[in-house]
């Protein structure tokens, strides 16, 4: 195939060297009544609308790890191209990766062939790492771009499968912001309509899920350009911190100071001309 | 068997039946997760693989695609280095190869049928470990155990289109409404010398039968 170097295919099956490794540092931890820390997965609420003009992606901004809020501002649509982006659902860390090599290889490819990549394009490469993976990299994603053939939604599951749609919700939150959705979508919706739809059943997730919360982030993507509005909307919850946490200078008073200055000698010195020429 | 599959699965309904002049491929549009949560309504079960070669897919969402991928690829290759449209028993084939190689990690059947100059109209089945079958017509899916009855009484050799779409339309509405793992809307695609057609059918529009 022409654009063959676009994806390599890595050395075939996982590598499990550090297995054996993993399992000692268990049993290490457990042992000092510590446990390895659990991956940080956004529990999330993620959607997209396909409208008249363009694309409409959202999403909360809620990281968690276990029962912590790990991030109240984590980024979750990602930057594919300059006419796609994608959001993700599930571990963190796999959606990271997953959308960065993406993105890298759509820039390779539109380096060396020339052509602007289609959202087609990019979501048979995400089926086939995926399906590699065999389900092992849990990323559920949904993919929206405008290209020269319309205005595109994929959705991609973690075991590699794909489907076409107009409207979607993934994530822990989804049939909250699934219920909005289905309600309120009309095909051809206007722009502002279409954000306002994206930013309720992202909120509709947001009130009914507890991995989802904090603030909204839509993401418009038409044919003109991309809009990434971070956040769109603000949590009414956000807290406010009662003091200040910095001490100026000189809160903490000096008892004694010692001052030991060290001994160096010049021992050899050379001189390198460096050739500018 | 069907609610060991990870992921989005089609507990399906899916069939081929073959009338005088072409065949009809047909299945229904829903995908779930776990037997309880429907992840789509409007799935595409109904692949085309080559011109007048279709496939139907059952079982694993992501591993039917992924082999239907391959498997078009092959099929289309094969093609161009034959320099003629391939035959309904080599893209069948295609896929068992597929199916039977890996079937340890796979979880998808599959039914082929099509139209070829050689043999005219024909269905085959691929079932979950690779065995590649021939028949007249064909049932697959969690769906199709409600339908074995209506499918033997009912089928008749050399039907006429309009004959065999009311058989395919009565087969797939009488699965949809006994499966709970399938419905949504019915999709038929007649494959004939002349070409394709599609045609959808809406679930509200789907024949009713006494106790709807």
């Amino acid at each position: 195939m022409a654009l063959s170097n676009v994806v390599e295919t890595p050395a075939s099956g996982f590598n499990f060297e550090n297995v054996s490794r993993n399992v000692a540092l268990d049993g290490l931890l457990e042992g000092g009544h510590a446990k390895a820390p659990k991956p940080m997965k956004t529990g999330t609420t993620i959607a997209g609308v396909v409208c008249k003009d363009g694309v409409v992606l959202g999403a909360d901004t809620r990281a968690t790890s276990g029962e912590v809020v790990a991030d109240k501002m984590c980024a979750k649509i990602h930057y594919i191209s300059p006419n796609m982006y994608c959001c993700g659902a599930g571990t963190a860390a796999d959606t990271e990766k997953t959308t960065d090599l993406l993105s890298s290889n759509l820039t390779i490819f539109s380096m060396t062939s020339g052509r602007n990549p289609r959202v087609v394009m990019a979501v048979n490469i995400l089926q086939d790492m995926l399906f590699r993976y065999r389900g092992q990299i849990g990323a559920s994603l949904i993919l929206g771009g405008v290209d020269c053939t319309g205005n595109h939604l994929y959705t991609v599951g973690p075991y590699g499968s794909i489907d076409n749609v107009p409207y979607l919700a993934m994530g822990s939150g989804d049939l909250a912001a699934l219920g909005i959705l289905e309600d309120r979508f009309k095909p051809n919706m206007e722009l502002e309509d279409a954000k306002e739809l994206v930013r309720d059943a992202i909120h509709s997730g947001i009130m009914s899920d507890l991995g989802s919360g904090n603030n909204i982030d839509i993401c418009v993507i038409t044919k003109q350009g991309v809009d990434y509005i971070r956040p769109y909307q603000e949590s009414e919850y956000k807290d406010k911190r009662q003091r200040r946490y910095k001490y100026r200078p000189g809160t903490t008073s000096i008892l004694t100071e010692k001052i030991v200055p060290l001994e160096l000698e010049v021992v050899q010195e050379t001189v390198q001309r460096m050739d500018t020429a | 068997m069907d609610s060991q599959i990870k992921g989005v699965s089609t507990g399906t309904t899916i069939l081929a039946v073959t009338f005088n002049g072409g065949v009809i491929i047909g299945s229904d549009s829903r995908a779930s997760i776990g037997g309880y949560y429907v992840s789509s309504k409007t799935i595409n079960k109904l692949i085309q693989v080559h011109d007048r070669i279709f496939c139907c897919i059952a079982g694993s969402l992501a591993d039917a695609q992924a082999v239907t991928k391959a498997a078009k690829f092959q099929i289309s290759f094969h093609s161009i280095q034959m320099e003629s449209p391939p035959l309904v028993k080599a893209a069948a084939s295609v896929l068992k190869e597929l199916c039977y190689n890996n079937k340890e990690e796979l979880q998808a059947g599959f039914i082929t049928a099509g139209w070829d100059r050689k043999k005219g109209p024909q269905v085959y089945t691929v079932a979950l470990g690779g065995m590649l079958l021939s028949q007249p017509f064909t049932i697959g899916g969690s769906g199709s155990t409600y339908i074995y009855g209506y499918a033997d009484a009912k089928y008749k050799p050399d039907m006429s289109k309009e004959e065999c779409l009311q058989f395919a339309t009565n087969a797939l509405a009488l699965a949809m409404g006994r499966d709970n793992v399938s419905g949504g809307v019915a999709h038929l695609v007649v494959i004939t010398e002349e070409g394709v057609e599609h045609v959808v059918i809406p679930g509200d529009k789907l024949p009713k039968f006494h106790n709807e």
